[in-house]
């Protein structure tokens, strides 16, 4: 089995779905002849040809537009907007056309399309490319919302959400793109939308993350290994709709929980999931649950950006809280 | 056509006003065809009133009228094939009906029931789009996912003379003209986006010349004319099916009524300007054809009135006579399968009904 990073891995899910399903066009700026700005649709249309992977003029509204006219005509669109800060003008057509049309034509059109988008910090880019907007989009009814923390995640999401008969936005957590190597294999398997994953098994604390924050919540704890405390991680893996029950079923056990998310603190989905462990499971809180996260500030760049990241050492500073509370 | 480029300044009409045919001009269709959709044109026209007075008896929502627009959308349907698109703004009851959606149904929408949007599985009609001009990329992506396919369809695609301000409109002409999508943009230039004039839209003298900029046809129409919108219609649909891309049709017409039911235009423009458009309504011009050819008297306006409002009549019944629908149906179609947090939420919702 092949070790691949995660833009290699999501290639190979793209390439081996492109493969399966004659309907799967991949299309954005850049994604032809160039295999995209970080080379995750590399050498696709070479394979593929001009009409199934198209290079399309620079614009993010008609990207999406387009896209919902391709799913709503019967073919399975992955859309890729460039980079996360560019993707504010697709707001007008996901939240106003793409999340809904099953639901206004009661059945009769349906979307089935994916959005993939690379977001989030760590790579010390220009303004505009460090933001982590996923919880504007689960504020949205009507649309899925995946974040994968691995290259074999990568793949088994991917291969979901293209065969999702709804709409998916997918966030790619460019930081980790090419951070991590593992085996990956070729064919098929596809991860359930919608099912969070045991990262780590623990018995002291939850820490929830996803995407690139998943990484840093291991490395913390294995820190706290030294202070004998075993956390125990989940990736959330879908933020949108969220699998409150691995969620609660965790807490009961452990009783103890910090959230760990990149996005900016206020109205970050830290809060929606402290509001719902509230709901399920006051009682089995031993602690409030704390929350890091980046700051409601914008993200700051190069030199100053590792303030804002949250890192492991406030994963371990908020877990030590929660454990001596 | 190559006499109606845009920038030539010269609007294509077939009809006259005054009911007679332009120099050198022919009628698209036959006689008795023309008295059909005279016909459909008069149904359409006493259907969109009565909306407007079941909305201020409180039995209708918010409507936005078609009144005087009706030749644009009439003629335009009218040369469609079956498994063609349409993509409506929020003012097409003509080319919603034209298309074959009942009258109940679209009633049904504006009564406020989503179940007035679905659409037959034969008839490829979209639900209305509010967002203006956001619908025309919809029509580009449609077309062009037909293009890939091979499918020999064409979608068109209606907005109004604001629309074409929007970033949407742009977006939606360059992608088209790139790649040559089977697209008819419908411009429906009513002089009014709301309460702001054309005038104020775009310092451009058409419309229709925009289209230059993204490589292709662009012609401008009168509106009102059904035979002219017919001819025009037909070109751009036969050239986008057999390969040619994409047209820009600008229909120049009046919208006699409000922007909708919320709206009141006597703010915004005086009688004396709407005086000048009142002859020029597409009903007059085709009524005074027919007259001529003898196949229209006040008798036959009188048994077309008199039928269109007892199926009119009829339709109003049936939509009134649906019930309220169950609270499930506002969970059911969010997913194609319902998620365990909607699950959660409607059970709690039912638990709070009696």
């Amino acid at each position: 089995m092949a070790k691949l990073n995660m833009v290699e891995a999501i290639n190979l899910a793209l390439r081996e779905e492109m493969e399966r399903d004659s309907r799967v066009v991949v299309f954005g700026e850049d994604v032809g002849k160039e295999g995209g700005v970080f080379r995750v649709t590399d050498g696709l249309q070479a394979k593929f040809g001009p009409d199934r992977v198209i290079d399309t003029p620079l614009a993010e509204t008609g990207i999406a537009g387009a896209a919902f006219g391709m799913a709503v005509y019967g073919l399975r669109p992955v859309a890729e907007i460039q980079f996360e800060g560019f993707l504010f003008p697709c707001l007008d057509q996901i939240n106003n056309h793409i999340s809904r049309i099953r639901n206004r034509s009661r059945g009769r059109f349906t979307c089935p399309l994916v959005i993939r988008l690379p977001y989030g910090g760590g790579i010390h880019a220009p303004e505009h490319h460090s933001d982590s907007p996923e919880a504007i989009l689960a504020h949205i009814p009507g649309i899925k919302v995946v974040i994968p923390s691995t290259p074999y995640e990568a793949k088994g999401l991917l291969l979901s959400s293209i065969r999702d008969p709804d709409p998916v936005l997918f966030f790619e957590p460019k930081r980790i793109y090419r951070a991590i190597r593992e085996e990956v294999p070729e064919g098929d398997y596809a991860i359930p939308l919608g099912k969070a994953r045991l990262a780590q098994d623990g018995k002291d604390v939850t820490v929830v993350a996803w995407g690139a924050m998943v990484r840093e919540a291991l490395n913390a704890a294995e820190q706290l290994k030294a202070d004998k405390i075993e956390a125990e991680i989940i990736d959330l893996r879908t933020i949108s709709p969220i699998d409150s029950e691995t969620l609660v079923t965790s807490i009961r056990k452990t009783g103890r929980g910090v959230i760990v998310h990149e996005a900016p603190k206020t109205c970050g989905l830290g809060a929606e999931i402290i509001a719902l462990i509230n709901e399920k499971a006051l009682l089995s809180l031993q602690a409030p649950i704390e929350r890091v996260t980046g700051f409601d500030i914008p993200v700051p760049l190069a030199k100053t950006e590792h303030y804002y990241l949250p890192n492991p050492r406030r994963i371990v500073l908020a877990v030590k809280k929660v454990m001596s509370f | 056509m190559e006499d109606y480029h845009p920038l030539k300044g010269k609007m294509f009409q077939v009809l006259k006003p005054d009911g007679t045919l332009g120099p050198g001009q022919s009628p698209p269709m036959s006689d008795h065809e023309t008295l059909d959709l005279y016909e459909k044109m008069v149904f359409i026209r006493l259907a969109d009133q009565r909306a407007l007075m079941l909305q201020r008896q409180g039995r209708f929502g918010t409507y936005a009228p078609i009144w005087g627009q009706e030749a644009c959308q009439i003629g335009s349907t009218y040369v469609l094939q079956k498994g063609d698109w349409v993509f409506p703004a929020f003012r097409e009851i003509g080319a919603t009906l034209m298309m074959g959606i009942s009258l109940k149904t679209f009633y049904l929408y504006w009564m406020g029931n989503e179940i007035g949007s679905r659409a037959p599985e034969e008839i490829n009609v979209m639900p209305v789009s509010v967002p203006v001009g956001s619908q025309t990329l919809h029509a580009v992506g449609a077309a062009w996912a037909a293009k890939i396919k091979g499918d020999k369809i064409v979608t068109i695609v209606y907005f109004g003379d604001g629309a074409t301000s929007k970033g949407d409109f742009h977006e939606a002409m360059n992608l088209a003209g790139v790649f040559k999508t089977p697209t008819i943009f419908f411009c429906q230039n009513n002089q009014f986006a709301i309460s702001v004039p054309r005038s104020l839209q775009t310092a451009s003298k058409t419309i229709a010349q925009k289209a230059i900029a993204y490589g292709f046809d662009g012609i401008q129409v009168d509106g009102n004319d059904l035979f002219a919108v017919i001819v025009a219609s037909k070109e751009a649909v036969e050239k986008a099916r057999s390969g040619g891309g994409p047209t820009l049709i600008e229909g120049v017409t009046f919208r006699f009524g409000p922007h909708t039911t919320a709206d009141d235009p006597t703010k915004y423009r005086t009688e004396k300007e709407i005086e000048p458009w009142k002859p020029l309504d597409p009903l007059v011009r085709l009524r005074l054809y027919l007259k001529e050819k003898g196949l229209w008297s006040a008798e036959v306006e009188h048994k077309m009135t008199e039928q269109a409002q007892a199926e009119i009549d009829q339709a109003v019944k049936e939509a009134e006579a649906i019930p309220v629908p169950e609270v499930d149906e506002i969970f059911k179609y969010v997913f194609a399968e319902m998620t365990s947090p909607l699950k959660e939420q409607l059970e709690y919702l039912k638990s709070t009904l009696t």
